[in-house]
């Protein structure tokens, strides 16, 4: 299998991916955002699927959510929204959503939706390893999607192993024990945890997520991790600045 | 048909563990270890001298004559009431405490609806030393002040969720947040008969001491271990979930389940999760659940506090998909109604989820001498201003 993601994968640079929540600030902002990352020169985008009760997520992405709810997204009309997003966007694109949405939409026809449309792979944080290798895994691989693991701190060596086995893009670093948006920076823990993982020499490359909110927090994660991504701190700009200057955020990052 | 848990924490097709990678290693940890703890004859030892000295059990098994007069049938009450913390919420939390400790862990957080299950949790942690946080729905805090100020007087630090529509899953959102925040030293006393596996299975466990009492009680009474039937309210389902577990598997028992119907299972205000839910995760297990068409967890409605939950346990799915328990469900008005029947001819005043078992009556009639146990899961007092407001006593 090979799509967008593995492409990117294999430059040579550190890349930088952008989480938004989808209906967010405004219902129809989705199809701008998505360009205007590009065109800033973001490498990759993870689009948020809004979800009631975002258990790993922090404040900041958890409001992101109940506004975009409000505003009146669901599934179908992202995939609406998405229709034609080929047509101007060449970038990786990643839904990023809790698995009940994806359930009650019909697995397979949500990943039927993301082939039509041009999207690149899945992450679930709630959809865990053993699930989906008993159940999904055949129906992602059959739509030509990438599904993404997360790792964190805490995980084991032997467990690591299991998730680079089962990975076949990149695998998601979360970065510290927190939910998303938490941490004020990297310090030698973090160090230590992200040295640890760059010696075990995944098969996968990392891309490191949760607490990257700025230039400097970039450039210590994707010292030896692939890219990194941004979620929360994208979002405060949203909130602060709408649409308007989304280059201007992406410039202060690299 | 199998109504305990598979190896793999499923009961039928309900269950799981669909938890966030971060989760893991303290699901995995307890998952690997809770049965083997639960059955060390320490464990056993000291959980049942805390049930009899410190909770007062075994708690009685009290026929009621005048309500069974009144209905036609012979009544039992399992009279979880009486016991300390006034609700069965405190098996549970007995329990884990211990689990707790033997698992190294040194703060406890939780999630309270109504209150109860926060009380019992800040007094388990009271009783053995333990840091307490209590996560509940802003508006919750400010409905049930009385269970505020006992956690507080007990030392636990009460935390308002103030996310989604700040009520009880909200609150149990944020003690998961809180858990991922604090992998290590932390474990999570979930309340009720719900989550990833195995607290489903693990807090029915702690509460199967209801139906295990049942059976040698009824003996002394009746000469026969098994009722006719055993009746439980059902919000996520742990004091039913303790009352049929024993009965589970013999089928000569009949297993009924009363919901709350809150104003009516059609008004677009219940928590009637078996008649308006369908297949879906809720807070890391698959269960019935009321949701949007698009997968969005909706708020329950209920007059009683600890009965509005959007889901309910996932042994209660498969009870009620495999036709093993008939679920009922009642209103607002017919368990007031029922509550104040059980005060005015036993002199019990019940808490009001309790009293939605007791709306039975008004929906199923039995033969006069059918046995019937009804867990009477808490008393009333916490909802002694429910009561006065809605009977217009003052």
């Amino acid at each position: 299998m090979n799509n967008r993601i593995h492409t990117k994968l294999n430059s040579d640079k550190k890349l930088l991916s952008i989480y938004f929540t989808a209906g967010y600030p405004h219902l129809n902002d989705t199809v701008k955002i998505i360009q205007d990352l590009e065109n800033s020169g973001v490498d990759m985008i993870e689009i948020g699927l809004p979800f009631s009760d975002p258990l790993a997520d922090g404040p900041t992405i958890q409001d992101s959510s109940t506004t975009a709810l409000k505003n009146g997204m669901t599934t179908e009309i992202l995939f609406e929204q998405l229709q034609d997003i080929r047509k101007t966007v060449s970038i990786p694109l990643i839904i990023m959503g809790y698995f009940n949405p994806m359930l009650q939409f019909g697995v397979e026809e949500f990943c039927k939706k993301c082939q039509e449309i041009g999207i690149d792979g899945l992450i679930i944080p709630d959809l865990p390893l053993n699930v989906y290798q008993e159940q999904y895994e055949a129906i992602f691989k059959k739509y030509g999607l990438t599904n993404v693991f997360l790792i964190t701190p805490q995980t084991s060596e032997d467990r690591i192993k299991k998730i680079d086995a089962a990975s076949n893009g990149f695998i998601y670093m979360v970065s510290s024990a927190s939910v998303t948006g938490s941490k004020s920076g990297f310090g030698k823990e973090q160090e230590s945890y992200f040295k640890r993982i760059a010696s075990l020499n995944l098969k996968h490359p990392q891309i490191v997520g949760f607490g990257i909110k700025d230039k400097k927090t970039f450039v210590q994660a994707t010292k030896t991790a692939k890219g990194a991504i941004i979620g929360s701190a994208f979002i405060k700009h949203l909130t602060a600045n709408g649409t308007d200057n989304i280059e201007s955020f992406i410039k202060s990052i690299r | 048909m199998k109504y305990h848990v598979d190896e793999k924490g499923y009961y039928g097709e309900f269950g799981g563990a669909f938890i966030p990678e971060m989760l893991y290693p303290n699901v995995e940890e307890l998952r690997q270890k809770y049965i083997e703890i639960m059955y060390e004859e320490s464990f056993q030892k000291e959980f049942h001298q805390l049930l009899k000295d410190y909770v007062g059990r075994p708690s009685p098994l009290y026929y009621a004559k005048r309500l069974s007069d009144k209905h036609g049938a012979k009544i039992y009450l399992k009279r979880e009431d009486l016991n300390h913390t006034g609700a069965h919420k405190v098996n549970n939390t007995i329990g884990q405490i211990l689990m707790a400790k033997r698992l190294g862990k040194t703060r406890i957080i939780a999630e309270t609806g109504a209150g109860q299950h926060g009380v019992a949790t800040a007094t388990v942690c009271a009783l053995t030393g333990i840091e307490c946080v209590v996560y509940m729905g802003e508006v919750d805090i400010a409905r049930q002040a009385p269970n505020v100020a006992r956690m507080k007087m007990l030392g636990a630090e009460v935390r308002p969720a103030l996310s989604g529509s700040r009520t009880l899953k909200d609150a149990t959102n944020e003690a998961i947040r809180d858990w991922i925040n604090n992998p290590v030293d932390t474990h999570y006393i979930i309340g009720s008969a719900i989550g990833p596996h195995p607290y489903p299975d693990m807090v029915t466990r702690f509460q199967s001491i209801i139906s295990e009492e049942i059976k040698w009680q009824l003996k002394e009474k009746e000469g026969r271990e098994n009722p006719d039937y055993v009746i439980a309210c059902i919000g996520g389902g742990s004091n039913a979930a303790g009352t049929y577990y024993h009965f589970l598997d013999n089928t000569e028992v009949g297993i009924i389940a009363v919901e709350a119907a809150g104003k009516g299972v059609n008004s677009g205000e219940s928590a009637a999760t078996s008649a308006l839910g369908k297949v879906g995760i809720i807070h890391g297990c698959k269960t019935m659940l009321m949701q949007t068409n698009d997968g969005q967890i909706t708020e329950p409605y209920s007059i009683s506090a600890g009965l509005d939950y959007p889901g309910v346990g996932p042994m209660h799915s498969h009870l009620y998909k495999s036709g093993r328990a008939e679920f009922y469900s009642a209103t607002d008005d017919e368990a007031m109604e029922s509550g104040l029947e059980l005060s005015k001819l036993e002199g019990i005043i019940p808490a009001i989820e309790s009293s939605h078992a007791l709306a039975i009556f008004k929906h199923k009639k039995f033969d006069p001498d059918d046995i019937l146990v009804i867990s009477l899961s808490g008393r009333g007092d916490k909802d002694l201003q429910t009561y006065i407001d809605y009977f217009k006593l003052a």
